[in-house]
């Protein structure tokens, strides 16, 4: 494979394990709550703004990929606790246009406390050198991220598919009623999933810190492709977050360097069609 | 009567998986009969009810309706061919008034519901027949209330009166007594017997007076088959219904 | 219903008074409000009468806007001005509708979001469009001969046709048609077994509403003499359906209030507090928590449709 083009894929690797770690929450939370929150892009924007407060006060990148993303999943848990439960039982519309509003106050005050101008975050010093790969020139934080992403797809596998823990989410993203009926306290799982997606999303966010810097409106951009991810993938399907990420970060990348003119136009088209002819996607499960 | 059925099912399968619903039914109903269907709960008559509306696709088999085929057609397209149908659990209009829950269903033939300007108040044929429907099912009293303050028996009625509003050849009733007490029940038989025989009624139901009072002839389904065909005293004397069907009330 | 008829003659009275009375500013954001609450309503049609929630009616706001900017800048002319404007929508309206109606629900809200952004990214990466930057220089077009350069004369012309397309809306809401709508959203599945084409009532309605949409696009182009690929985004559709849930869905009018209430936040409280975007998202955050009637819903002590 020429350099250029290895070089490329690496990159969309890199993207892709970025949206992932975006996605994955946001399709337990789609699976689970039928609740399309349109404001996860903005835990996202939380993450990377809290991780650059950290590194700031501490100087530790490290200690920001811990204390951030617990930071937003705190703030994920109050959220849902105090907007969303009461929406439950009121249609999924009430919960889009809700979390609409979110992303409104979320991105003012992050503005307000950090001011409207781009904040970049400095790469952890053992990845500042870029690396020959077979001919291809790579930064080296991007094959952490792409290594890291892994770690994490693998770590979070095994939590939903082996522990107990997993096995009541994956009931809960099946059928909620039903896991109900079997004493689970699905409210109290259901806040977890929600701390657990914003987390997730939380923690993409500082690790895109040092490739995209930190900017208020940076949540609702990402939504999109999470949204597409989510859409392409399946919904409530950690497989299908994985490989949709995986998919759209090489469409997007590559649609970049060999489709500038309509680049953006593709993943959308990805998306319609998924929707029109497969609706459940590629891993989700079928739909009445 | 030598003419040709109006309803015939020919050899209707529908598989839920490995289960057959509907196992191989051929059915015919002449025009002007009153056929009921019984059998137990599980039977598949509701399934049946179903595939004949178009809201289910047979896995196999035809169904003719007034000598065309409708194997296939969507819903709203047999419907357009004279078919009725109310059901089981009570689909109404719940935040409209029952007068306008009947209209709507007589004015689904489509004409003049296209038209984006003009009043509901100038086409006065579909409100004339919601009146009349009313009427027939005994809501002429409560015309301006919303469906969904209705008394259940109430609904029970509007729920016939929203297939009988759109003046089908052949009306399909699921359980229409369901639920009712048996004042309302008589009430509902007395209505149903005094249809005019232009209006052809293939009707599902548990209570046996409601049926003795209307079939002219009774189709018993079990397991998805038909068991036996014939008027209703020819099927209660069969021991086999007895056994599979009364026997296990 | 007299009451309905004169309250409507008075707040059309008002607005074209309002010019004799106000400033420039004060003038341009009730012109700003004329044309998103029509944009609203044409929404509400789809919402809160054919129960179709589009997170992509942007779409058509911004075809109608592009459209404008276009041609007018070659060919200036009423017909130009909002005719062709409309008929670029309705196209447009005819084939994403064909497409999104099949699907219901969240994937209907999905769709028309996928569909109006990629319009965005059509118009933010293409050169003849103006890419990131838009079209600007669009002229006003001369009507009945008469320019409506000034204030006064675009404010005249605006409110005879946002007036008139209100107009037209409630009395769709009122015909036969309006009322099949009605018993789409009440219970779409009866009303396919009674035999309506509910799909091809469902695309009527999504085209008519696109076309409206269309048409304010158009006004907004003339408003501002320029356009930009911010008329795409799923953002702005996010405005329209804020507007929609403040004023009140199915109310029609209650788009207009919205639309007052959005825009007078957004100038208003930034002139005071630079975070007039956390006040609007907690308002509506609140609104839809606790008073999801909207403003006139709350006002009427009733929720969603009126009988």
């Amino acid at each position: 494979m020429p350099a250029d083009l290895f070089a490329q894929v690496l990159n969309g690797l890199a993207y892709g394990f970025l949206l992932f770690l975006l996605s994955v929450g946001l399709t337990l939370i789609f699976g689970m709550l039928d609740v399309v929150n349109l404001a996860h892009g903005s835990y996202y924007m939380l993450g990377a703004y809290a991780g650059l407060t950290v590194i700031a006060f501490a100087g530790n990148f490290w200690l920001a990929l811990l204390v951030a993303p617990l930071a937003v999943a705190v703030v994920g848990a109050a959220v849902e606790r105090s907007c969303l439960r009461p929406l439950y039982r009121r249609g999924p519309l009430d919960q889009v246009l809700l979390t609409f509003g979110l992303i409104y106050v979320f991105e003012d005050v992050v503005k307000g406390i950090w001011g409207g101008r781009i904040r970049s975050i400095p790469t952890p010093d053992v990845f500042a050198s870029s690396v020959n790969l077979w001919g291809a020139v790579i930064p080296s934080y991007r094959l952490f991220v792409i290594a890291f992403g892994l770690a994490m797809a693998v770590a979070l596998w095994l939590l939903i598919e082996r522990t107990r823990l997993g096995a009541i989410i994956r009931a809960g993203v099946f059928d909620a009623e039903m896991s109900a009926g079997m004493g689970i306290n699905v409210s109290r799982v259901f806040t977890l999933v929600f701390a657990l997606g914003a987390g997730l999303a939380g923690l993409s966010g500082v690790i895109a810190g040092p490739i995209q810097s930190a900017y208020p409106p940076m949540g609702a951009s990402i939504l999109i492709p999470a949204l597409i991810v989510v859409v392409v993938g399946g919904l409530g399907s950690l497989k299908g977050s994985l490989a949709g990420s995986l998919v759209i970060g090489q469409a997007e990348t590559f649609g970049k360097v060999w489709l500038p003119g309509a680049s953006m136009v593709i993943i959308y088209v990805v998306m319609a069609l998924i929707l029109l002819f497969r609706p459940q996607g590629l891993f989700g499960r079928a739909l009445k | 009567m030598s003419a040709a059925p109006l309803l015939a099912l020919e050899r209707l399968t529908r598989a839920f998986g490995a289960l057959n619903a509907v196992n191989g039914v051929s059915l015919s109903v002449a025009a002007r009969e009153r056929r009921v269907i019984i059998g137990p709960n599980g039977a598949g008559k509701t399934t049946l009810f179903n595939l004949i509306t178009g809201h289910l696709a047979p896995t196999t088999g035809r169904i003719v309706l007034g000598g065309v085929p409708v194997t296939g057609l969507p819903p709203h397209a047999i419907a357009r061919r004279g078919l009725a149908r109310s059901f089981q659990r009570n689909s109404l209009f719940p935040r409209l008034p029952v007068l306008e829950n009947l209209r709507l269903a007589a004015a689904a033939d489509g004409v003049g519901s296209w038209r984006l300007l003009g009043r509901v108040e100038r086409l006065p044929a579909p409100l004339a027949r919601a009146r009349e429907t009313a009427e027939a099912v005994g809501l002429a009293e409560r015309l301006d209330v919303l469906a969904g303050a209705l008394s259940y028996g109430e609904q029970r009625q509007l729920e016939v009166g929203l297939a009988l509003a759109t003046r089908p050849r052949l009306l399909l009733l699921d359980e229409p007594t369901a639920g009712m007490s048996p004042e309302e029940t008589a009430r509902m038989t007395r209505m149903l017997e005094g249809l005019p025989r232009e209006i052809t009624l293939l009707i599902i139901e548990h209570d046996m007076d409601v049926v003795a009072s209307l079939a002219d002839r009774v189709t018993v389904l079990h397991y998805g088959e038909v068991l036996t065909e014939g008027s209703f005293a020819h099927v209660k004397a069969d021991p086999r219904v007895y056994e599979v069907y009364l026997g296990s009330a | 219903m007299r009451a309905r008829v004169a309250l409507f003659a008075l707040v059309v009275a008002a607005v074209a008074a309002f010019p004799l009375e106000a400033g420039p500013y004060p003038v341009k954001l009730l012109q700003e409000i004329l044309i998103f609450g029509i944009f609203a309503m044409s929404l509400d049609l789809l919402m809160g009468y054919a129960g179709m929630v589009s997170f992509g009616h942007s779409a058509f706001f911004g075809i109608g806007a592009y459209t404008a900017a276009l041609i007018l800048v070659k060919w200036p002319g009423l017909t130009t001005a909002l005719l062709v404007p409309a008929a670029a929508a309705a196209l447009g309206a005819l084939v994403i509708g064909f497409f999104s109606i099949r699907v219901s629900g969240v994937y209907f809200i999905m769709l028309t979001l996928a569909f109006s952004q990629m319009f965005h990214a059509v118009a933010f990466q293409n050169a003849f469009l103006g890419a990131e930057d838009g079209l600007v220089g669009v002229p006003r077009p001369d009507v009945l001969g008469l320019s409506i350069g000034t204030l006064g004369r675009f404010h005249a012309y605006l409110l005879v046709i946002v007036a008139l397309l209100a107009l037209f809306l409630w009395r769709v809401t009122r015909s036969p048609f309006g009322h099949v709508l009605r018993g789409i959203h009440e219970n779409e599945a009866r009303m396919q077994a009674l035999g309506y084409p509910v799909s091809r009532y469902k695309l009527a309605a999504f085209v008519l509403a696109g076309t409206v949409a269309g048409i304010a696009g158009a006004l907004y182009t003339q408003f501002q003499g320029s356009v930009s690929p911010d008329a795409f985004l799923w953002t702005t559709s996010g405005q329209a359906l804020l507007m929609v849930i403040i004023g009140g869905t199915g109310t029609l009018g209650g788009a207009f209030l919205g639309a007052a209430a959005f825009i007078l936040l957004q100038s208003i409280v930034s002139s005071y507090t630079e975070r007039w975007m956390l006040i609007l998202g907690l308002t509506f955050v609140l609104l839809v928590l606790f008073a999801p009637g909207g403003i006139v819903g709350t006002l009427r002590g009733r929720v969603g449709l009126r009988a």
